[in-house]
């Protein structure tokens, strides 16, 4: 598209519509969580506040919430490393491998694709419970990261598939194992799609509410979008203080968004966006 | 003299710890909740065999069948927007302008919060006491502003609150599909006289049938989780008006704790999203198609 120089009067014009629909909530978002209660009450939802103050992140950081922040990290780490510990190996013997049954694998992984997590939520839940995980973050880790194997397998595959025969013939004449083959070429060689995949799986972990909501109960193990609507539930007045728990459960997100945005958005479009 | 062996192929056991955790996780459920839909459970001690009953009191039950249609208004209003703003909006920040690239950087600011944050943000911000509504209510008609708490409204809300959490998701895959569109093709048609609209229409919508289709599949099996944006929002309300299938599964499984029942409803709905993917695929021609690069 490099040749359209020309500028679109319609897509401009539609495009600054929805720039002002996004703008909006976001603007009000930071403005209501460094508003002061008795500012949110007088002043309209839009109004510029006069009277800024980060009192509103000092209580939400006392009712506990750098607990959940703990839980979520511990969740997404956890989530992130096994998949990584499963998929990689995976992933390496269905681009190289010659069985029938790793092509019947690949095919599972491929139809897996197509269930939804919520509907088979119930049966989760049940596996949670017998398995005596029930309210505890293994519970949340476990459902996560096997509902995004899938996608991490075939984004995986995808990028190991470019490494070319002749690499591994090469090892081979030097007398590699598959071990000293998978550690020495491809763990190097499949570093873009290893990140694809730590963003995908980490960035679902960070944002889940299902699992979370149905398999733990207790604040401990309380994960931020839980954290978010109990804090909804038990202080709904406290709407700048919400607003500020917001803020605060998106930073670390940001913070990937402004250092690594191309790497965010290829991680958030993983499998899809070739 | 060395000959040269071919490199040792890796076997079976390699792949065998993914599959192992995905069957449990993944695949195993899918049969469990089959068979959890034809008992009797409350979700502590063991699952009664109870045969077809759940089955037969699905169709008696109003919440299955008029929350069978929300769940499908919903889906359809959900794909009617989403797809024709996001192809739009999508290629036009295909372009490498400055404009563009700067307007995108905010475009795509919703992805970076999760569904409960999102929710919640709307739900303030429509607040019909210190919202929004409670300032432009009474010019669109709406004096009270409650228009989450109004039967007609709700699913429009939601809606629209959708289009702006997943709107972003879409444009970034219409975005880097259009980016590999051949300039060629646009050199041709410009030089055929073909105006901007026509372009569009007849190369960058064609060339994009994929991610069209793509997107799509998306949306429909994705409508499955919009349950958790309705729950924090209205919870199914006012009344019955947003009371969506998954959200009559949850409540059923987790509140009533008939998760017998629920799984039943769960069925239903893995058949539904399931069939709905292949339907589009099948009526696109998906399968048949060969090249995206097609003219080439």
């Amino acid at each position: 598209m490099a040749t359209r120089t020309r500028p679109s009067v319609g897509g401009g014009i539609g495009a600054a519509l929805w720039l002002v629909v996004v703008a909006v909530p976001i603007y009000y978002l930071l403005a209501t969580s460094l508003r002061g209660p008795g500012d949110y009450m007088a002043d309209g939802p839009l109004a510029l506040p006069d009277d800024l103050t980060l009192d509103n992140y000092l209580n939400v950081l006392e009712v506990g919430f750098l607990r959940f922040l703990a839980n979520s990290l511990v969740v997404a780490c956890g989530s992130v490393a096994l998949v990584l510990a499963v998929a990689l190996p995976a992933a390496f013997a269905i681009v190289r491998g010659r069985s029938r049954a790793l092509r019947v694998a690949f095919l599972l992984f491929l139809l897996g694709l197509a269930v939804p997590a919520q509907a088979v939520i119930i049966p989760i839940y049940l596996i949670i419970t017998r398995l005596s995980l029930y309210d505890s973050l293994t519970a949340i880790i476990l459902p996560t990261a096997a509902f995004t194997l899938p996608i991490s397998i075939v984004v995986l595959t995808s990028s190991l598939r470019d490494v070319p025969g002749e690499l591994y013939e090469a090892m081979a004449l030097d007398g590699a194992t598959n071990l000293q083959a998978f550690l020495r070429l491809v763990l190097p060689l499949a570093r873009p799609g290893v990140v694809t995949v730590a963003i995908f799986v980490g960035l679902n972990a960070w944002n889940n509410f299902l699992f979370p909501l149905v398999l733990t109960q207790s604040e401990e193990n309380r994960v931020l979008p839980l954290g978010l609507w109990s804090f909804q539930t038990q202080y709904g007045t406290d709407v700048p203080g919400l607003m500020a728990a917001v803020v605060l459960s998106t930073l670390p997100i940001f913070a990937l968004y402004l250092f690594g945005r191309r790497h965010l958005l290829g991680g958030l479009a993983a499998g899809f966006g070739k | 003299m060395r000959t040269a062996t071919p490199a040792e192929r890796p076997g079976f056991a390699w792949a065998a710890p993914a599959l192992l955790f995905f069957g449990l996780f993944g695949l195993a459920p899918v049969a469990v909740v089959v068979y959890l839909s034809l008992t009797a459970w409350n979700g502590l001690g063991s699952p009664q065999w109870v045969g077809l009953d759940n089955w037969r009191a699905l169709p008696g039950d109003d919440d299955v069948t008029r929350g069978l249609g929300v769940t499908l208004a919903l889906t359809a209003l959900c794909w009617a927007t989403q797809t024709p703003l996001a192809l739009a909006f999508g290629t036009w920040a295909a372009g490498h302008q400055r404009a563009r690239a700067v307007a995108s950087a905010v475009f795509f600011l919703p992805l970076l919060l999760s569904t409960a944050a999102i929710a919640l943000i709307w739900k303030a911000l429509l607040d019909p006491n210190f919202g929004l509504p409670s300032q432009i209510g009474p010019w669109i008609g709406l004096p009270d502003g409650n228009v989450l708490g109004n039967r007609s409204l709700a699913l429009y809300a939601i809606v629209l609150i959708l289009l702006w959490q997943f709107l972003p998701f879409h444009m970034l895959l219409y975005q880097a599909a259009a980016r590999q569109i051949p300039s060629s093709l646009y050199e041709a048609a410009e030089l055929d006289g073909a105006s901007p609209l026509r372009r569009f229409w007849h190369i960058t919508v064609p060339q994009l049938r994929h991610t069209i289709i793509a997107s799509s599949v998306l949306i429909l099996v994705g409508s499955m989780t919009y349950f958790e944006t309705v729950l924090l929002l209205t919870d199914g309300g006012p009344g019955n008006a947003t009371r969506i299938l998954p959200l009559h599964m949850y409540n059923q499984g987790f509140i009533a704790f008939e998760m017998g029942y629920a799984s039943a409803v769960a069925v239903l709905l893995v058949v539904i999203g399931t069939g709905l993917s292949l339907l589009v695929v099948r009526v696109t021609g998906y399968a048949r198609m060969t090249s995206q690069r097609e003219g080439m």
